[in-house]
Parts: C-alpha cells; sequence; structure tokens
C-alpha cells in the first residue's frame, strides 16, 4: 500500500466519523482533533475504524503519535513495515 | 451487597489532611464560621469572587507566588503569578469599563484554554460583570441559543471561533456589542482585545459588590426546551473554599490540576476559582487527552492533588497499566473524579495502578460546588458518590402528588437525591425563566433530577436519571436540542434522541429518525444528518449514532416515548406500553 493509498484510508476513515469533513481543506501537518471538531471519542472511533479497514492493530500507547494527516502516515507506513512510496 | 470497603490510614500522612475527622467536621460546621476564612472586600464593601482568588493573595504578600502554569498545544509553557494574574485582571476590567459594560451584563468566552479565557473569567468578576463560558467545541446552534438567553453583551473569542460559529449569527444577537478578538484577527466588527488590554491601567478597584450579586452563568440542559442559565452569585465563592479545603484537602503548597474545560461548571468552580482561593499553583493544559501527556504533565508539573472526570480515568486504564510506569508520579497525592459515576474497577485500578484511591464527587451546574463527596480520611466505598459535605444536607426523597416530598429515611430505598436548599453557592434561579426555576424546589429540598439510594452507613450510590437528559463526558446534553436540529432536515419526520450506555463515555448520544415519504433510509442519509448535527451543533453536542426507524413510539397524546426507545436498545422489557399509539 503506498503514501497515497494510506492517506485515503485515514480520511474515509475520518469521514465515518466527521462526514461533512472537506477532505479538500484538510491541513496536513495541522492537529486533526482541531481542525475536524473531534473529540476523544470521536478519535477513537476514527483509529477503530482505521484498525478494522487496514487490519493494522494500533495500540493505544501508540494514538498521541497520530496526531496530524502527515503523522497517521508516517505512522501507518511504518507499522505496515511496507516500502512505501 | 459486597462492597470492597478501601480503608484510610489514621497516621502517615505525607501532609495533615484539613479534615482529620468526618463525622467531627461535620457535627461542628457552620457556614457563618467558614465564612470567617474569606477575606472579603476591603472596607467591608462586601464580597467578590475575584477578590478572593486574586487580589488576596497580593494583598497577603503572596503575589511572587504562582498562580497558573499553563502549557501549551505545542509544548510551550508560562507561569502566571497572583501579582501578574491581578495586573492582567486589571487590565481586563479596564477593558470592560471603556465599552461601557454595567455590572450584571454578561460577559461570554468562546475559546480552548488558553491564558485569555482566565483572565477574561477573573477580569469580569472584577468589573462585577457576570462570567459565561461557552465550549470551543459547540457549534453555531448551541453558541447562538446561549448569547441570545444569556444576553450577551460581550464575546472574547478567537478570530477561527468567530468565523467559525459566530459571524454568520451577528444580526440575530443584537445585544452584543462587542467582540473582542484574542489574535490580530482584524474580522469586521470585531476589537483586538491585546490592544485595549495594552491601553489600560493595571491596578482596578473592585466596586461594592453584595455576596447576592449575580457573579456567574452556566448554562445546563433539561429534558424539555432550549438550555437554562444557572446563576451563581459571588457567595458561592465560599463553597469553592471550602470543598477545596475539605473535598478536594488543598493545602498552600499544592499543585493542583482539574482537567475539564471552563466550557462546563466544573472547569470555572475548580479549573479557575476553588485553586485560587487556596493560592495554589492551578495546571491549565491548552490541549485535548492523550494518555502519555498526561502522565508526563503529572510528572513534570509535580501535581499532587488531580481533579478529573471518569471518562479520562477509563481512557486511561485503556491505555494499558505499563504507560503510567514509566512516568515519576510520587508527587500526587490525592486523586478526585466527577462527571458521571465512578465505576468501581476504575477506583481499584487507581489504587493498584497509580498507588492511590479515586474519590468520586457529586454535583451538578445547580449545585455550583461539590455537595456529595469521597474525602482523604474517609473510607472509600468504590461505586459510592460518598457522603455530604459538612455543611450540606443530602436525603433520598419522592415525590408526592400535590407539590411535596417524602423524606425516604430507611437504607436502601431508592429515590431522588435531593439537599437542604440554602447552601451558599445554590443556584439563584435559571435566567428568565422563574417557571423552571421553582420546580426544581418543594418542600424545602432542591430536587436533582438524580436517582439514587442511601446505605446504612450513610454513603450514597448513584442509579440513574429521573428525567431524559444524556450524560455523556460529564456533560448533560439536552435531547430536545439535538432533536430540533435534526428535525430542521427536509427528509426527517421524527427525531427521538437519547443516551446509549457505554462503558468509556457513560453515554452515548443516540438519534432515532423516521423519514418524511419519499425519502430513503440510506448510508449516504445517514451520514448527511450526522454532518448537518455535528456542523450545527458540534462534537460535544451532536449524536454519534444515528438509525432509521419507520416511525418512533408515541404516547396516546402525541409524546415520543425516549424511555421506550431506551429500553428497546439495551434490551430491557418495554414496562407499560398500553399508553402506546399502535402505528398504523
Amino acid at each position: 500500500m503506498n503514501r497515497d493509498e494510506l492517506k485515503q484510508a485515514v480520511l474515509d476513515s475520518l469521514a465515518a466519523v466527521a462526514p461533512e469533513m472537506n477532505a479538500a481543506e484538510l491541513r496536513q501537518d495541522e492537529p486533526l482533533r482541531e481542525q475536524l471538531d473531534l473529540d476523544s471519542f470521536d478519535f477513537l472511533q476514527a483509529l477503530v475504524e482505521l484498525d478494522r479497514k487496514l487490519s493494522v492493530s494500533i495500540p493505544e500507547s501508540d494514538y498521541g503519535r497520530l496526531t496530524t494527516l502527515e503523522a497517521c502516515v508516517d505512522y501507518l507506513a511504518g507499522r505496515l513495515g511496507e516500502q512505501v512510496h | 451487597m459486597d462492597v470492597r470497603i478501601l480503608a484510610k490510614p489514621r497516621s502517615g500522612w505525607r501532609v495533615p489532611p484539613n479534615m482529620p475527622d468526618y463525622e467531627a467536621a461535620r457535627a461542628s460546621f457552620s457556614w457563618e464560621a467558614a465564612e470567617r476564612a474569606l477575606a472579603g472586600l476591603p472596607g467591608g464593601r462586601g464580597l467578590n469572587m475575584a477578590h478572593e482568588a486574586v487580589e488576596r493573595h497580593c494583598l497577603e504578600g503572596r503575589g511572587d507566588h504562582p498562580a497558573l502554569l499553563w502549557r501549551g498545544r505545542r509544548g510551550e509553557r508560562k507561569v502566571f503569578t497572583y501579582a501578574e494574574l491581578s495586573a492582567s485582571t486589571s487590565r481586563f476590567a479596564h477593558v470592560l469599563a471603556g465599552l461601557g459594560v454595567q455590572p450584571g451584563e454578561r460577559v461570554f468566552s468562546l475559546m480552548g484554554r488558553i491564558p485569555e479565557l482566565y483572565l477574561t473569567a477573573l477580569g469580569t468578576l472584577k468589573h462585577r460583570a457576570v462570567f459565561c463560558p461557552l465550549f470551543s467545541a459547540f457549534g453555531p446552534e448551541p453558541v447562538r441559543a446561549r448569547l441570545e438567553l444569556g444576553e450577551g453583551r460581550v464575546l472574547v473569542t478567537t478570530s477561527a471561533l468567530y468565523r467559525k460559529k459566530v459571524a454568520s449569527l451577528r444580526d440575530s444577537l443584537p445585544h452584543l456589542r462587542h467582540v473582542l478578538l484574542v489574535d490580530e484577527g482584524g474580522e469586521p466588527g470585531t476589537e483586538a482585545l491585546h490592544d485595549l488590554l495594552a491601553r489600560a491601567p493595571d491596578t482596578y478597584e473592585i466596586g461594592p459588590t453584595s455576596p447576592e450579586d449575580m457573579a456567574l452563568l452556566h448554562f445546563t440542559s433539561g429534558t424539555t426546551g432550549m438550555p437554562k442559565g444557572a446563576i451563581h452569585v459571588h457567595r458561592a465563592v465560599l463553597v469553592h473554599y471550602v470543598t477545596g479545603r475539605l473535598a478536594l484537602d488543598l493545602h498552600p503548597e499544592d499543585v493542583f490540576w482539574c482537567t475539564a474545560d471552563p466550557g462546563w461548571v466544573m472547569g470555572t468552580s475548580y479549573g479557575i476559582l476553588s485553586p485560587l482561593t487556596h493560592g495554589v499553583r492551578s495546571v491549565v493544559d491548552e490541549a485535548d487527552f492523550d494518555a502519555e501527556r498526561w502522565y508526563r504533565l503529572l510528572e513534570e508539573e509535580r501535581v499532587t492533588v488531580w481533579y478529573t472526570a471518569p471518562t479520562a480515568v477509563r481512557m486511561l486504564m485503556k491505555a494499558g497499566d505499563e504507560l503510567p510506569r514509566r512516568f515519576d508520579l510520587s508527587a500526587l497525592r490525592f486523586i478526585a473524579s466527577v462527571g458521571e459515576p465512578l465505576n468501581p474497577e476504575a477506583v481499584l485500578w487507581a489504587q493498584r495502578v497509580l498507588g492511590l484511591p479515586i474519590h468520586d464527587t457529586w454535583w451538578q451546574t445547580e449545585t455550583g460546588g461539590i455537595m456529595v463527596s469521597n474525602y482523604a480520611t474517609l473510607a472509600i466505598k468504590p461505586g459510592s458518590m460518598g457522603r455530604p459535605l459538612p455543611g450540606v444536607e443530602a436525603a433520598i426523597v419522592r415525590r408526592q402528588p400535590g407539590g411535596g416530598v417524602r423524606v425516604l429515611e430507611a437504607p436502601g430505598l431508592e429515590g431522588e437525591l435531593a439537599l437542604r436548599s440554602g447552601w451558599p453557592s445554590m443556584f439563584r434561579g435559571y435566567l428568565y425563566d422563574e417557571e423552571r426555576y421553582h420546580k426544581c424546589f418543594a418542600g424545602g429540598w432542591y430536587l436533582s433530577g438524580d436517582l439514587a439510594w442511601k446505605d446504612e452507613d450513610g454513603y450514597f450510590w448513584f442509579v440513574g436519571r429521573s428525567d431524559d437528559v444524556i450524560k455523556s463526558m460529564g456533560h448533560l446534553i439536552g435531547p430536545f436540542e439535538v432533536e430540533s436540529v435534526l428535525l430542521e432536515h427536509p427528509a426527517v419526520a421524527e427525531a427521538a434522541v437519547i443516551g446509549r450506555p457505554d462503558f468509556l463515555i457513560g453515554e452515548v448520544v443516540k438519534a432515532f429518525v423516521s423519514l418524511k415519504d419519499g425519502y430513503a433510509p440510506d448510508e449516504a442519509l445517514r451520514r448527511e444528518l450526522l454532518a448537518l448535527a455535528r456542523t450545527r451543533l458540534g462534537a460535544v453536542v451532536a449524536p454519534k449514532e444515528l438509525e432509521f426507524q419507520s416511525s418512533l413510539p408515541r404516547t396516546r397524546s402525541g409524546k415520543i416515548l425516549r424511555r421506550l426507545l431506551k429500553a428497546r436498545e439495551l434490551g430491557l422489557s418495554e414496562g407499560d406500553v398500553s399508553t402506546l399509539e399502535t402505528p398504523t
């Protein structure tokens, strides 16, 4: 899975909890929760969704690293341990 | 009932507890005597919350002591001493005076936990105007409803929040004369707060303040109708002080962290006022919950007394037992919680993993401060909200036909939790809604709307709400406010909103919707409705789940039966359905 596909998976997971989201307006390096008005529960739900979509287990202690869209893609790329381009 | 009791040691305390013996304290307590611990305005000019929280410490030679330890989202750290807080809140009070704001008029805040929020709160109180905090996570609809009902004269906010949630509402808010932006902003119709502050003097003499003058306006939700603005007066500071001392065991050298946002009453009573009346260092974290960040903050700031909420505790539990072991939490001495009942497992988890139990407390927007609590020196029965604060009389009652109540003296009987009216921080009204205020009282008791029972040792146990109000992440959400927004959508015929019990956050806001003819209940529409609700209401109020039904159950008089929807959701017996309208 390349970075674009990972990014799309993150966006799809976010859209499941924040369907009003406009993906085009999302800034890559700004905190997601602030931009999308996600509370703690929304954020957890989005990560659970991501977990389900990618079959990648994300330990709760890593949640703090998934702050921005960019950080999510970086983290997932590392986690999936695949060559990404 | 098998209850594991956590006994408390009789000696060996790191700091001698403020209340060594609960029973003795209860027997000898009087509010008159307790009030002598407050300073009062110089020259007998009355009682003002801001004087008790800030000025008195400067007058008593503690101006150099840190007051706020602020941690920014991006790792910034700023310390504000009591003297600095005095100067900046004086400037803010002068700004209000310069804008022509009169005592008693409402000043609203809509921002995250940034230093300006604290200046706004305390500067407003100094000027004897009324501080009304709004959650920055509210959507435009809750913001509009509260500004309108509260007749907000001034709003202090950020450019981003203003653009997103307020700018389009300005024409519908005739009372709102001034919007002060805490950043450079430059939005039309707004003023830059820091320009005004820079021109204002840094000393301000607080005018005569009656203890009964309105100080705070906190909005809360009921089953029906729009939000209610609970009025609190300056005298409430006595309860902020006393509960800080007896329930939270605050000592002058403590570092205290209340994790709540001042957008709800806990974050104002305990995130601003109570710790400052004790002259302690109060930690403010701008960032949202993150388990690792929180443990690190406890370590770095050497937090001694920590007041948090069940949702946060359960999220910490989810993050695992290994994480806290990586941090030095040895400064921590006392942990308390409020918001919804703390499950026994959470109390015991903290004892096992953090080495300290969590002390649950019970109170509401209307009570202004902690009313029932677990205490440093009193044995904890995990799952119980504890025992009434000295000076507070609590009872289990049943409402009687004709308006009275019957007190249920025998232990174990379920009824409504009631407080003998007249404690100093009792709300003095719902703004412009005398009728709803009077409905809260009967036979000299305040009726909380919470169902509970009392055990043979005088501990109170929460059972549930007596109405349809939803408790989610410690916030009360009124179903009507949510349903109103869903009904605005052209496809929606009926909407009913309930709280679906959830281990993590207490209750999840869940909407049931039936559609008008010609609309199909598909995923696209489900998302569209959720999006509408989130956009209008904001994340803290909007439903997290939405389910379509062909029709919603109603009574013969046409009222939607939320309780039945909830019973079905839980797989419970539906009870007496004889008053149900049969679908045609």
